[in-house]
């Protein structure tokens, strides 16, 4: 990236809604080129925006997609790896295809989507990367076993190729949202969400823009000797 | 693909790293050169990047798109990534 992040180009997993389509209206609106993904086809209406339908966990649908990116731009500069989704259940109550479908799609796609931005970052040696994790980690939060767990590895994650990534320019964070009212927590009994609330130390719940405010924190082009941090919101 | 191509591939991809190096640093390319090792002109971040853009070579100017740090690769008792003699040797028999 040189200069402004109005040059960037950004790519944004799960920009179908909730805090993806957000984001990528937000960045479109501040001049980036933004390329998403989602399984399923979205509203997002711009000159400069790219969207590619596709399976996140699929392996050789997520390398053509990174292949398109690179004869079409050559490089990127952020990605943000914002899809993801929830489990909660009791954990005795939980089939391990969820347990596989939550850990296929927050752990391993986050870590495909990580692998391949890096090879095209690191020919500019710069790189901005955020991933995501929740509360629901340091709360460790009865009724989410898998979830917190398949977001505590994303932190190891995190941690760890944001040491193996430093050599090539590129830094890897992670933002932990509070309950946001997205597609995600729309199952989840509203006295549990007000219980989760009332242990933050600002006690109410987030907002896609209180994400949006880390997410430019971490990718800003000053924030170079910022890497391997996760930032929850809410004071947790 | 023949040898010679595969050689000029890995040549091509020393000499872009090589801009990058000073005259000291410079890799000398032969297919005796150690890719890993403490007799190898490569630190861990030159062979990563030596791998990726043969890749990428072979996928943008021949059309084939092979990983080459994979599972079998990475298990062998005899590693490929050796010397750019034992690459090549690999590439070949996995390409051919």
């Amino acid at each position: 990236m040189s200069g402004s992040i109005s040059e960037s180009i950004v790519l944004i997993t799960g920009t179908s809604r909730g805090i993806g389509e957000y984001l990528a209206t937000r960045y479109l609106e501040a001049g980036c080129r933004v390329i998403g993904c989602s399984r399923s086809k979205v509203s997002l209406d711009s000159k400069n925006y790219t969207h590619f339908c596709l399976d996140i966990t699929d392996e050789a649908a997520v390398k053509t997609l990174f292949t398109s990116i690179r004869k079409q731009y050559k490089h990127i500069d952020i990605l943000v790896n914002n899809a993801g989704i929830a489990s909660l259940n009791h954990s005795l109550l939980t089939p391990m295809d969820t347990v596989s479908k939550v850990f296929s799609t927050n752990v391993f796609a986050s870590f495909l989507f990580c692998r391949e931005a890096a090879k095209l970052m690191r020919k500019n040696k710069f790189g901005r990367i955020v991933n995501f994790t929740t509360v629901a980690v340091p709360f460790n939060l009865e009724g989410e076993a898998i979830y917190a767990a398949s977001k505590s590895a994303v932190e190891s994650l995190t941690k760890v190729l944001a040491r193996e990534f430093a050599d090539f320019g590129i830094t890897v964070n992670a933002v932990g949202p509070t309950p946001i009212d997205t597609n995600l927590i729309k199952n989840v009994p509203s006295e549990k969400i007000s219980e989760l609330v009332s242990r933050q130390a600002i006690k109410r719940k987030g907002t896609a823009a209180d994400v949006k405010n880390v997410v430019d924190f971490f990718i800003n082009d000053t924030s170079d000797f910022i890497t391997g941090q996760v930032v929850y919101l809410g004071g947790v | 693909m023949q040898r010679a191509a595969l050689l000029a591939i890995v040549e091509s991809v020393v000499d872009e790293l090589n801009e990058l190096k000073s005259e000291q640093e410079k890799i000398q390319f032969s297919e005796d050169t150690s890719l890993y090792g403490q007799s190898s002109p490569l630190d861990s971040v030159d062979l990563v990047n030596l791998l990726l853009a043969v890749e990428e070579q072979l996928e943008d100017e021949h059309d084939i798109s092979f990983t080459i740090a994979n599972e079998k690769a990475m298990s062998m008792r005899n590693s490929p990534f050796k010397t750019v003699s034992t690459l090549i040797d690999y590439l070949m028999s996995e390409l051919n």
